[in-house]
C-alpha cells in the first residue's frame, strides 16, 4: 500500500531553501512514497502566533488543513512548524491535521520504520537538536538513528546540545542583544567540536547559527537534516548555499 | 490608584535593561556558573525519584483545585487561624498590606523589625514602606542581607545575591555592616560568620518578626516556612509578635497535600533530598514561642490573574525558581533586567499580569523576553505551561497596541500575503531579484529593523527560484 503522503515545505523552504525541499521529495520517492505538494499551502502562522497576531493566524491555519485535505500524512522539514501545527493548532480551531502532520524524522523512523535510508555523507557532523523537535514534539533519538546509520558519516557531540541557540523567530530581533550572546556560546560549542557541518531539523534555527558562522567565516557549513539523508554516492550532496 | 510596586520605578523595557547586563563578562560569567552548577544537581536528584512526573502531575492538580476554590479553601484557612488565636488580615493591594503591617509594629512598640526572606514582602516593597514609617527592617537570610546592605536589588528569586562575586560582599560588609573586621577576608566562610554576629545581635533584641509564608493549610490554620539558613527559625520563634504576609494562593488544603510539595520544592529550587529548615506553626501557642499572631493575606492583582483561564496557572507557581536556573536568556541577562522581583521565565507571566496594565511598556516587554525554547516548561515542579503562557500575554499585548503600530501594520499585510497563495508567490519572486542586487549569496548590512539582524548574523537571500516554482515547472 502506497502512503499518499503531502510536503509541507513551510514558507521558510519554500522560499529560502528550496533545495532541501527536493531533498525530502527525493528521499520519500526513493523510500517508496507518492508525494504530492498541493500549491495552495502557504505559512502555518506560527511567527504571527508566537508574536501574539492571533487573529491573523486562524485563518492561515485553516487553510493549511484545507491544503493537505485528504492525504494520509503530511511531512514538514521542520520541527517547529510540524510542532506549530500539531500542539497549537488544537487549541486555534478544530481540524484532524495535527493527527496527520510529521516532522522528517518522525516520518522516516515511526511511519515507514526505517532508520538505513541508504545516504551516504562523508563529512565530519555535529548535531543541535532544536527546542520545538527536543521539547514540543519529543523527536528524541530519531534524527541521531537516522544519522548513525549514514555511510562515511562521522558524527560528533555538540557540548550543551539542547540549549537554545536564540534564534526564536521575532525574538531575535526584539531581542536582538540577548539572542546574539545565546547565538555566541553555541558556536563556540560548534566550532569545538571540530565538526565541518552542523546539522538539525529545522533551517530556521540552521539559517540563525549559519548567518553567525559565515559572519566568522569559520568555515563550518549548516546543512538540514534532509539533505544528509538524501545525499548518495550516485547523487552527493553540493554545496548551494 | 497608587502604582504596583511590583515593577521597580524607572526601569526600562528589557531589551534596554538587558543591554548593560549582557555587556558585563564578569556579571555573565557568574550567573553562567552559578545556573549551570545548579541545573545538572538539580538533573541529578530528579532523575532519583522514579515518580518524579507523576508528583508533577499530582502538584498541578492540587495547585488547580486550590485555584478553582480558593474561596472556599481561604474561608476555612480564615476560620482556622482565628480558632487557634492568630488575626487574619485581608489586603487588596501593596498599599493596604504595608499599612496594615507598619500599624501591628507600631502597636507591638517597636521601630525594628526582623525578617525571614520573603517573596511576597519584596513584592509589595515593605521595607521602603516602613522605612518611610519609621521602622528599619534588618533582612535575615544571608543573600538578602547582602543585597539588602549593597542598597541593592535581587537578580533571583532563592538566591538573591547570585550576580555578586565573595569579593563584592567582602565590601559590601566593610562598607555597610556595623562592627564588621577591617580585615575582613573574602571567604565564605568568614563571611558567613562576620553576617551571623551581625544577625544574633538583632534576633535577640527584635520583637518583632516579618515573614512570608511558603504554602498554609486550610483545614488546620498552619504556615510553613521552609529555608536553609536558620535564620528563619530564629524570626518566627524569638520575637513577640509575628506577621505573616502571604499571598492568597499559597494554599493547600490538607497536611496530605505538603507531600507532594516537600518532594517537589528542594529537588527543584535547590537541588537538595530534603529541606534543611522547615518550619510550622498554628496560631499561638501560650509559653512556646510569639505570643501574637497576624496573617496578612495579599490579593496584589492575584483575584484578577485568576480570572484568566490560561494566564491564572501562573498561580501555581511554589517560587522554586527551577525555570530561572535553565533558562537561556535569564543566563545571559540576570535578574535585574526583568525590573521585579520576580525575574525569569515566572517573572515574565506573572510580573505582568499583577501589574495588569496594557499600556505599561516595560511589564509589556516581558513576555517578549524569551525564545520559547520551552526549558522552564519542562522543569517546572507544578507543570505551569510558561511558554503558553507567554504567547498568551503577547497575544494582550498586540491587542493593546493601537492599529497604526508599525509593527501591526507590517503583521497585518504579512499575513494577507500568506494568505493568498498568488500573492504570496508575486512576493517570493520579487525577493528573489535581491540576487541581482547583492553580491556574494548572502545579506550583510540591512537598513532597520533588518539591521537587528544584520548586526551580528548573515542572512540568506531567497531563491532564485522557490519550490513552488520549480514545483510548478517540473512536476506540476
Amino acid at each position: 500500500m502506497t502512503v499518499r503522503v503531502a510536503l509541507f515545505a513551510t514558507c521558510l523552504g519554500d522560499t529560502l531553501f528550496p533545495e532541501t525541499c527536493k531533498a525530502v521529495l527525493r528521499l520519500l520517492e526513493r523510500l517508496g512514497c507518492e508525494v504530492d505538494f498541493p500549491l495552495s499551502q502557504t505559512c502555518c502562522g506560527q511567527m504571527h502566533f508566537n508574536t501574539g497576531y492571533r487573529d491573523e493566524t486562524v485563518p492561515l491555519a485553516r487553510r493549511l488543513g484545507e491544503s493537505f485535505a485528504g492525504y494520509d500524512a503530511v511531512v514538514a522539514p521542520s520541527g517547529s512548524c510540524a510542532a506549530m501545527v500539531r500542539d497549537i493548532y488544537p487549541k486555534l480551531l478544530d481540524s484532524d491535521l495535527p493527527g496527520r502532520m510529521y516532522e522528517l524524522s518522525e516520518f522516516l523512523v515511526d511511519v515507514l520504520g526505517v532508520t538505513d535510508v541508504g545516504a551516504y555523507f562523508p563529512h565530519r557532523v555535529t548535531y543541535h537538536p532544536t527546542c520545538h523537535s527536543l521539547r514540543m514534539l519529543g523527536v528524541g533519538e530519531r534524527p541521531l538513528k537516522l544519522l548513525r546509520a549514514v555511510r562515511g558519516l562521522d558524527l560528533v557531540e555538540l557540548p550543551a546540545a539542547e540549549s537554545c541557540c536564540g534564534f526564536g523567530g521575532t525574538f531575535a530581533l526584539k531581542n536582538s542583544e540577548t539572542s546574539t550572546a545565546m547565538l555566541g556560546d553555541k558556536m563556540r560549542y560548534v566550532l569545538d567540536t571540530g565538526a565541518e557541518v552542523l546539522t538539525a531539523g529545522d533551517n530556521s534555527c540552521l539559517m540563525h547559527i549559519g548567518g553567525g558562522l559565515s559572519r566568522l567565516r569559520a568555515g563550518v557549513r549548516t546543512v538540514h537534516l534532509a539533505d544528509i539523508l538524501a545525499s548518495t554516492e550516485e547523487e552527493p550532496w553540493l554545496a548551494t548555499r | 490608584m497608587a502604582r504596583n510596586p511590583v515593577t521597580w520605578l524607572g526601569v526600562p523595557a528589557f531589551p534596554e535593561a538587558a543591554h548593560e547586563a549582557l555587556a558585563d563578562s564578569q556579571l555573565r560569567r557568574n550567573l553562567r556558573h552559578a545556573t549551570h552548577t545548579i541545573r545538572d544537581k538539580r538533573t541529578r536528584v530528579v532523575s532519583e525519584v522514579p515518580d518524579w512526573e507523576e508528583l508533577r502531575r499530582a502538584g498541578e492538580v492540587i495547585k488547580d483545585d486550590v485555584l478553582a476554590n480558593l474561596d472556599t479553601y481561604l474561608e476555612r484557612l480564615e476560620a482556622a487561624v482565628t480558632a487557634r488565636g492568630g488575626v487574619v488580615h485581608w489586603a487588596r493591594d501593596a498599599a493596604e498590606a504595608n499599612e496594615i503591617v507598619l500599624r501591628l509594629v507600631r502597636e507591638a512598640g517597636t521601630d525594628e523589625v526582623v525578617k525571614v526572606k520573603s517573596m511576597a514582602t519584596a513584592e509589595i516593597g515593605l521595607n521602603e514602606a516602613l522605612e518611610a514609617g519609621g521602622v528599619t527592617a534588618v533582612e535575615t537570610d544571608l543573600a538578602e542581607l547582602i543585597v539588602q546592605l549593597g542598597h541593592d536589588r535581587p537578580s533571583h528569586i532563592l538566591v538573591p545575591a547570585i550576580h555578586r562575586n565573595r569579593a563584592e560582599i567582602r565590601d559590601i560588609f566593610r562598607r555597610e555592616m556595623p562592627g564588621a573586621p577591617a580585615d575582613l577576608p573574602a571567604e565564605p566562610r568568614a563571611l558567613a560568620e562576620a553576617a551571623r554576629k551581625h544577625l544574633r545581635q538583632k534576633f535577640l533584641t527584635a520583637k518583632v518578626a516579618v515573614s512570608g509564608a511558603n504554602f498554609a493549610v486550610a483545614d488546620t490554620g498552619s504556615i510553613m516556612v521552609v529555608e536553609s539558613e536558620g535564620n528563619g527559625r530564629m524570626c518566627l520563634t524569638l520575637p513577640e509578635t509575628l506577621i505573616t504576609v502571604m499571598g492568597l494562593e499559597k494554599l493547600v488544603p490538607s497536611w496530605r497535600d505538603l507531600e507532594v510539595f516537600l518532594q517537589l520544592l528542594p529537588r527543584s529550587s535547590t537541588a537538595e533530598r530534603m529541606n534543611p529548615y522547615t518550619s510550622v506553626w498554628t496560631g499561638v501557642t501560650p509559653g512556646d514561642g510569639p505570643r501574637e499572631f497576624h496573617l496578612v493575606l495579599l490579593d496584589n492583582g492575584r483575584t484578577q490573574t485568576l480570572a484568566d483561564p490560561v494566564g491564572r496557572q501562573a498561580l501555581r507557581c511554589i517560587r522554586c525558581s527551577a525555570c530561572l536556573n535553565v533558562c537561556p536568556v535569564y543566563e545571559r541577562t540576570g535578574g535585574q533586567a526583568y525590573g521585579s522581583v520576580y525575574p525569569g521565565p515566572i517573572g515574565a507571566i506573572l510580573t505582568p499580569q499583577l501589574v495588569a496594565d496594557p499600556h505599561d511598556k516595560q511589564a509589556a516587554s516581558l513576555p517578549y523576553a524569551s525564545s520559547l525554547c520551552g526549558a522552564c516548561f519542562e522543569v517546572c515542579p507544578v507543570r505551569i505551561d510558561i511558554p503558553e503562557v507567554l504567547t498568551h500575554l503577547r497575544a494582550k499585548t498586540v491587542a493593546a497596541k493601537p492599529k497604526t503600530s508599525p509593527e501591526k501594520l507590517a503583521m497585518t499585510a504579512l499575513g494577507k500575503v500568506f494568505h493568498d497563495p498568488r500573492k504570496y508567490e508575486a512576493a517570493q519572486k520579487a525577493g528573489s531579484l535581491a540576487r541581482y542586487l547583492v553580491p556574494g549569496g548572502k545579506i550583510t548590512k540591512l537598513p532597520w529593523p533588518g539591521s537587528l539582524w544584520t548586526d551580528s548574523r548573515d542572512a540568506p537571500l531567497p531563491a532564485r527560484e522557490s519550490f513552488r516554482t520549480w514545483w510548478r515547472n517540473n512536476r506540476g
